[in-house]
């Protein structure tokens, strides 16, 4: 499990932003996961509790959204999910393809803080 | 109490990626081809590793990383094949960091060198994560660990670049089918290269060096630096 590490690493661009803008209270972090990205959506909560505890944070939760994993296919040209994380080919037509559009993102997108 | 949305859009990695962009730059600049090797534990990663060492130790300059959880072990074995190696124990960390690399590299003079391999933890999950600025992933699978691997472990086969079957000498006595393998690799990770071997016996080693001179020439040829020094 990785995620306590991809915690601590939120924390710290949490950290340099509420410094660089001066925020406080962070009530949310809205988080973009990709379902390509090898985090665990669960093990990313459990890790958050665990990591904030006694901190600023303590009261804070995570939003995450999950991004589907999305391929291109050449043959239909068009970009599409595949029948599963272990295919990658196209849904319609079966043409294996490497080119990934999404899935792997691991961003964090926004806080909300008190106004 | 009313709250605001600040947007910050920021890779939780991006530390991490800046220092493997930093890490990989330097590798090129220096010449030296850089090759990570993954794999869950126990499918013959430093075996293999030991084969290419000392394979390659004939007309190159070589160089090893090797994580694990404690012990140096892996490093001791390593040795045998050159004196280039260095342990990094990551205590209770199941990955291994642009971060740790930097510092593992601390002092070796890079340029000096013509591979540097890095062996990650024995570990299928977490390093698919972490960019460590090598120019080449390999993903091993041992035929005593089954077909299905790729398939339950996709997010490592599809960020790898080259697949490695390993302990191909025992294929038969263990009923792996090495075709059903090769299919479900394919199907993560479509077009990837894919090399069955025996570290034991030596067998498919052959295909793989080439692999590697291949890349090692065309790493060189472009390469950013003003001079390439002959070699040895």
């Amino acid at each position: 499990m990785h995620e306590l590490s991809i915690v601590l690493s939120i924390i710290d661009e949490i950290g340099d932003e509420s410094e660089a803008r001066d925020l406080h209270d962070v009530e949310v972090v809205h988080l973009k996961v990709g379902v390509f990205s090898g985090v665990d959506r669960n093990a990313l909560l459990f890790a958050w509790e665990l990591a904030c505890e006694g901190t600023p944070l303590e009261r804070s939760h995570l939003d995450i959204e999950t991004v589907p994993l999305v391929i291109y296919c050449a043959n239909c040209h068009q970009n599409l999910t595949p029948p599963s994380l272990y295919q990658l080919c196209c849904p319609e037509c079966e043409t294996p393809s490497q080119t990934i559009i999404s899935g792997r993102e691991l961003e964090v997108v926004s806080l909300e803080v008190a106004a | 109490m009313s709250t605001r949305i600040v947007e910050v859009r920021a890779k939780i990695l991006k530390q991490n990626d800046l220092l493997a962009h930093a890490l990989r730059e330097r590798f090129q600049t220096s010449g030296v081809s850089v090759v990570g090797l993954v794999s869950s534990p126990g499918s013959g990663k430093t075996a293999f590793l030991e084969k290419l060492l000392s394979g390659l130790a004939r007309d190159f300059r070589v160089a090893a990383l090797v994580g694990d959880l404690a012990t140096e072990n892996d490093a001791a074995r390593l040795k045998r094949a050159t004196p280039n190696v260095r342990q990094i124990t990551t205590g209770t960390i199941c990955h291994l960091d642009a971060q740790m690399i930097e510092k593992a590299l601390e002092g070796w003079q890079l340029d000096a060198l013509d591979f540097l391999f890095i062996e990650n933890v024995g570990n299928l999950v977490c390093p698919s994560s972490y960019d460590l600025g090598e120019e080449l992933r390999f993903v091993m699978l041992s035929a005593t660990e089954g077909e299905d691997k790729p398939l339950k472990y996709p997010t490592i086969f599809n960020s790898s670049d080259v697949a490695i079957i390993t302990k191909m000498d025992i294929a038969e006595a263990a009923d792996f089918d090495v075709t059903t393998a090769r299919r479900n690799i394919e199907s993560v990770r479509p077009g990837m290269q894919i090399f069955e071997v025996s570290a034991k016996t030596g067998s498919g080693m052959l295909d793989v060096f080439q692999l590697l001179h291949d890349q090692h020439a065309h790493s060189r040829e472009t390469r950013p630096a003003l001079q390439i020094e002959a070699t040895q």
